[in-house]
């Protein structure tokens, strides 16, 4: 089974490597979202509970890695579409290959993939703050921060490609997958805390707490914070792992139901 | 008679209000070359489908080496080895890769499957091809790294749909020639669909199938003579003319009107043509005269042309 999965999830890498395009749109969108967002409300924005201290670009940091594994991981799921399309997946169907070992192939792909970009991405980010475009930051660069990172843009990586499975799944186009990206996928990101602090008032506060990326952009601004203040009001470190955990694995119990009663 | 490769036992299959199979029997016989023959739409895309454990059983059973299909799919797709009529190769991987990978879904690895490869790739022509992306190959090319690909994990049983589609002449007689090849040499039972005659013509056995029912089951030849000695086809000089009436009143014959033409099955035919022309000179547009064709058995069982189903029924 781990062979078969093995093999799956290097052939996405591999197709990805040889279809490079497809990371200009998931992975510069972002930065430019980043450094143009972090500059342009650097005046307006005050992180409630803090004195000043954390600027803009520095609150948007983790969002916009969090954007990115969405992206990215979406993107990978989509694929499933073409796998069909192309003809690729009715031949791992007729295979004796677990229908389990199918989807996470696919899934492990593309969470690497995810993680990957998201840790360029951070790496380019703390480059960037030295040329002045974007302002100093202070995160945490221990290397337990740095592996609780990589850990939390996993979990997120995978339970993302998983929901993006689920849709891929059921629609037999592209275009159709563009439609769920801009009203659900979008709207799930900037209600998860990334874009603005998750402190809103009345309906957008229960949307926000529902919303199970919410928990993943807090669990990785927990583990990238230096200072505890700017992170006390998220849920706690317990909740996002549970949560994220959860989300996944709900996910993949889905994926793999769906795969099982696939007929071509 | 060892036990049979293959067995299909009262198999129909509904989409949704339309029937694509109407109970199909038959059986296939280890180490033979079994064709579906039949138009598009006749339902043999279905039978595959079934077969090859991607549609579920509806009615009857099907069973492959005495493994059935509804009841153990996994041990089925151990032991089988397919061919799809669109392709099933990753474009973007080298014809390497797409084999490595397909050997890993087997549990092959390491000195076993490069063997196999190495091997797989020298049979049919493709060693000097290994690190070509796929999508660049020729159709035919591409044809075969499906081939390969179907037979990476040795199957017992090898299962094509229309696996000639795409192909040139050429590289139709070296598949076929590949194929007789392993039913000789590695005893390999090998069930194909085709909608081609002369296909057809290749295959030890052929189930002729037309609108989701088996009409005719045996070798080619055996097919070929349960139709009367020889087929006379006449076109009338005027269309919808009662031309076919009047030839079986005439000569007493049994007659059959086929898209405005008339058919006539006779043993010692030519001397029916000679008669016929001379009682109605000018009447007969033209004469067809010949030793019965697959297409014949086919127009004898449906009492229609070959290709007036593709028309008139999708899929």
């Amino acid at each position: 089974m781990s062979l078969a999965v093995w093999s799956l999830t290097k052939r996405e890498l591999v197709r990805f490597v040889r279809q490079r395009s497809r990371a200009i749109g998931a992975f510069l969108q972002p930065v430019i979202f980043w450094v143009l967002f972090g500059t342009g409300l650097s005046g307006s924005f005050r992180m409630p509970g803090t004195e000043g201290g954390l600027s803009y670009a520095e609150f948007f940091l983790p969002g916009i890695a969090a954007m990115i594994v969405m992206f990215t991981s979406i993107f990978s799921a989509i694929s499933v579409i073409q796998d069909r399309n192309e003809g690729f997946l009715q031949g791992v169907l007729v295979s004796p290959v677990s229908r389990t070992s199918i989807v996470l192939g696919k899934l492990c792909g593309g969470t690497l993939l995810a993680v990957l970009q998201g840790l360029l991405f951070l790496g380019l980010a703390a480059a960037l703050q030295f040329t002045g475009l974007v302002p100093r930051m202070d995160w945490n660069l221990s290397v337990t921060g740095l592996i609780g990172t990589i850990a939390f843009l996993m979990l997120m990586g995978f339970g993302l490609c998983g929901l993006g499975y689920i849709f891929a799944w059921r629609l037999d186009s592209i275009q159709g997958f563009h439609a769920i990206m801009s009203v659900l996928l979008f709207p799930m990101w900037l209600l998860s805390g990334a874009f603005f602090p998750a402190a809103g008032s009345g309906w957008l506060k229960w949307i926000i707490a529902v919303n199970p990326l919410t928990y993943g952009v807090a669990g990785l601004r927990r583990v990238m914070a230096s200072d505890a203040a700017s992170v006390a009001q998220l849920p706690s470190m317990g909740t996002c792992i549970a949560v994220s955990v959860a989300f996944a694995v709900v996910c993949v119990a889905i994926d793999v139901s769906m795969t099982r009663k696939y007929r071509i | 008679m060892s036990d049979p490769a293959l067995v299909v036992e009262g198999v129909s299959f509904r989409y949704g209000d339309r029937q694509a199979l109407n109970r199909v029997t038959f059986e296939v016989q280890p180490g033979e070359i079994f064709g579906l023959l039949g138009p598009n739409g006749g339902g043999k895309t279905t039978l595959f489908r079934i077969l090859s454990t991607t549609l579920p059983v509806q009615e009857g059973k099907a069973s492959l080496a005495g493994l059935d299909v509804a009841s153990s799919p996994d041990a089925v797709r151990r032991i089988i080895g397919v061919t799809f009529q669109s392709p099933s190769i990753d474009p973007k991987l080298t014809v390497g890769e797409n084999l490595t990978y397909q050997g890993h879904l087997y549990g092959l690895k390491g000195g076993t499957l490069k063997h196999r490869t190495k091997e797989l790739l020298k049979r049919l022509g493709l060693s000097d091809r290994r690190s070509d992306i796929a999508e660049k190959l020729s159709g035919g090319l591409k044809r075969r790294v499906e081939i390969a690909k179907s037979l990476l994990h040795e199957p017992r049983i090898l299962l094509l749909d229309e696996p000639s589609t795409g192909l040139d002449p050429g590289a139709r007689h070296d598949l076929w020639r590949y194929l007789s090849q392993l039913r000789d040499e590695s005893g390999v039972t090998v069930m194909v669909t085709t909608h081609l005659m002369e296909e057809a013509e290749r295959c030890d056995r052929l189930g002729l199938l037309s609108k989701g029912e088996l009409v005719a089951l045996g070798t080619p030849d055996d097919l070929r003579s349960s139709v009367g000695g020889d087929c006379i086809t006449v076109q009338p000089a005027v269309p919808e003319s009662d031309l076919a009436t009047r030839i079986r009143e005439r000569f007493n014959v049994e007659v059959q009107e086929v898209d405005g033409a008339v058919r006539v099955e006779r043993e010692q035919g030519h001397e029916l043509v000679r008669d016929l022309v001379a009682a109605f000179p000018n009447d007969v547009k033209s004469v067809a005269f010949g030793k019965p064709t697959l297409e014949d058995v086919f127009i004898r069982k449906t009492g229609h042309r070959f290709w007036d189903e593709e028309t008139s029924d999708e899929k």
